[in-house]
């Protein structure tokens, strides 16, 4: 397993946002993690990648024990995520954005850097190099030299995918990436992700759209008020009572109540 | 790109090119003076540019490490009897030494919180330099002899003009390498979103400490230069009016341009002594440019005359 975590959990002010979730994540898949709004889905990648610190349990990458490191150590060892809500560099340009996620390979220290030695000339033209590569991959080097801040939402998206990817990840955490986007814009991402997992890239995937997640998800794992409801192949899932309710949960209640009342 | 690099290079020989072909007009050595003294606060405010403009740090303190340069050449030379240039170095050497040490904890605060903090020690500083009257002179100050390299006694505003401009181009092109870097990358990246660059492996308080640190280098040898240039030093060099003054110089002239930072420094050093002749207005006329400046070119001098002319931003 890549990833894999031991009954994780987290509360804040006494509500359990991730209760004892357990999980093993095969290299090279694609594995989703679904359920209603305010599961527990975004919480878990903040635990995952060290933005939270998880109250009890451990996450293993590759089998060494990471709970509790800082995600920036996360990410040099190869851990990588975009964001629900973008965090995108606003103030600098699309290729710039991505040029970042090269930092973990980037070597030169503050003082050459200051001095602009030979060194920094050669990574800085390694780096632009790949991170128009990674740019590429994802459609969207004719914004390489515009501010991000002027870029359409669905490119921002693929811009934090590209950036994700810039810093060659072994393990990808993508948090929602085809929310707000149109079914074109859908698709491509689609596209970008099956293509990560013929590179060997591990995808772990947080998304409403259900039909995205069904496509490609070899296995899926789905959460409700924090904890654990199912984990399966997308057939079996579809298929799973408990998940069926938790999804019409409020509809078949207010049917219930109807009918009481 | 190779074109990013030569355009760089290209704006630091305008700024030289300038610095040496403006004497030509100067009528009276107090030229060379307000031009020395424009030079050695565009340095510090290169260096607060860096925290600020590209980092997205605030400080309100940064005259406190004005005053730690400042008094190091008085202090060295007049009780220890070391060389000025050598403390000019131990100074700078201090002032890092301060900064990594009181940035570990306050740079872990935001916003308002971070000036606050950075505002306390300016005034801690401030309130050392007036009580340790033994060692500063107190509240009046005292007299800081003067620089001497290879048996030549430094006075003149003229070769004070020449020393402080080209320590403020190689200040400036240290600040340019620093942008087109890894590390300058780095700290535009936590400018933007501190928590996408953690995930994107920048350690965030690593990068924070250190231009903080290297920003309050900058700080202090422009006050070492201002001592030395002054001949005189009291604790007002670390006062809260001229940590304020070091943000607005970065602030007008344009957050994250270097170019702008010597704009910001020559408008406010130059406005003051120009306003002279409107005697009791002088201060709200000031006051009503700097409100103009901020009203039409509200990012800067800089960026925002670059804007006008269609251009990018240098």
């Amino acid at each position: 397993m890549i990833l894999q975590t031991e009954r994780l959990s987290i509360a804040f002010g006494g509500v359990h946002a991730v209760n004892e979730v357990s999980f093993g994540v095969a290299p090279g898949t694609v594995f989703s993690i679904i359920g209603p709004n305010g599961a527990g889905k975004t919480t878990l990648f903040n635990l995952i990648s060290g933005l939270y610190v998880p109250a009890t349990g451990s996450v293993r990458l590759a089998g060494e024990d990471v709970t509790g490191l800082s995600p920036d150590k996360l990410a040099r060892r190869g851990l990588s995520r975009t964001f629900q809500n973008l965090q995108i560099f606003f103030a600098m340009t699309a290729l710039e954005n991505v040029m970042v996620g090269r930092h973990r390979h980037e070597t030169t220290g503050m003082l050459s850097d200051l001095l602009h030695l030979p060194s920094v000339a050669r990574q800085n033209h390694a780096t632009r190099a790949a991170a128009a590569a990674a740019l590429g991959r994802v459609g969207l080097s004719a914004y390489a030299t515009r501010p991000a801040g002027s870029l359409p939402y669905g490119a921002l998206k693929r811009l934090e995918i590209a950036r994700a990817l810039a810093s060659e990840p072994t393990l990808l955490l993508l948090d929602e990436p085809a929310a707000g986007c149109n079914p074109v814009e859908t698709a491509e991402i689609e596209a970008i992700i099956r293509q990560f997992a013929r590179d060997g890239i591990t995808v772990v995937l947080v998304e409403h759209d259900m039909r995205l997640v069904m496509n490609i998800s070899d296995r899926i794992h789905v959460l409700a008020n924090g904890s654990t409801l199912a984990e399966g192949t997308a057939a079996q899932v579809r298929v799973n009572p408990a998940v069926i309710e938790a999804y019409l949960g409020t509809q078949h209640a207010q049917e219930q109540a109807r009918a009481a009342g | 790109m190779q074109t990013l690099t030569s355009h760089r290079l290209a704006g630091l020989a305008a700024i030289g090119l300038i610095a040496v072909l403006l004497p030509a007009f100067f009528p009276s050595a107090y030229y060379y003076r307000v031009g020395a003294l424009v030079f050695i606060f565009a340095l510090a405010a290169i260096g607060l540019n860096l925290l600020m403009g590209f980092a997205g740090q605030v400080s309100l303190g940064h005259a406190g490490f004005l005053g730690i340069g400042g008094y190091t050449v008085l202090i060295g030379p007049t009780y220890l009897g070391l060389p000025s240039w050598l403390c000019i170095l131990g100074g700078a050497a201090l002032s890092g030494a301060v900064a990594f040490l009181v940035g570990r904890p306050i740079l872990r605060l935001k916003g308002h919180y971070l000036a606050v903090a950075t505002l306390g020690f300016g005034v801690l500083v401030a309130i050392v330099l007036t009580n340790e009257a033994h060692w500063t002179g107190g509240p009046d100050g005292m007299s800081v002899p003067r620089l001497v390299l290879f048996d030549w006694r430094v006075r003149g505003s003229d070769t004070w003009y020449w020393i402080a401009a080209a320590t403020f181009v190689v200040g400036a092109m240290l600040a340019l390498n620093l942008i087109d870097s890894p590390t300058g990358r780095a700290l535009r990246a936590i400018h933007g979103s501190e928590v996408a660059s953690s995930v994107l492996g920048i350690d965030v308080a690593r990068h924070k400490l250190a231009v903080f640190t290297v920003s309050a280098i900058y700080a202090s040898i422009a006050g070492s230069y201002l001592a030395l240039f002054n001949g005189h030093i009291t604790p007002e060099i670390s006062g809260f009016i001229r940590s304020i003054e070091l943000v607005a110089m970065v602030v007008l002239g344009g957050m994250g341009s270097i170019a702008g930072s010597l704009v910001g420094a020559a408008v406010l050093v130059v406005l003051p002594q120009a306003l002279t002749v409107l005697h009791d207005y002088e201060h709200v006329v000031l006051g009503l440019i700097l409100m103009g400046f901020m009203i039409f070119l509200p990012q800067g001098i800089i960026p925002g005359v670059a804007g006008l002319l269609g251009g990018r931003r240098t």
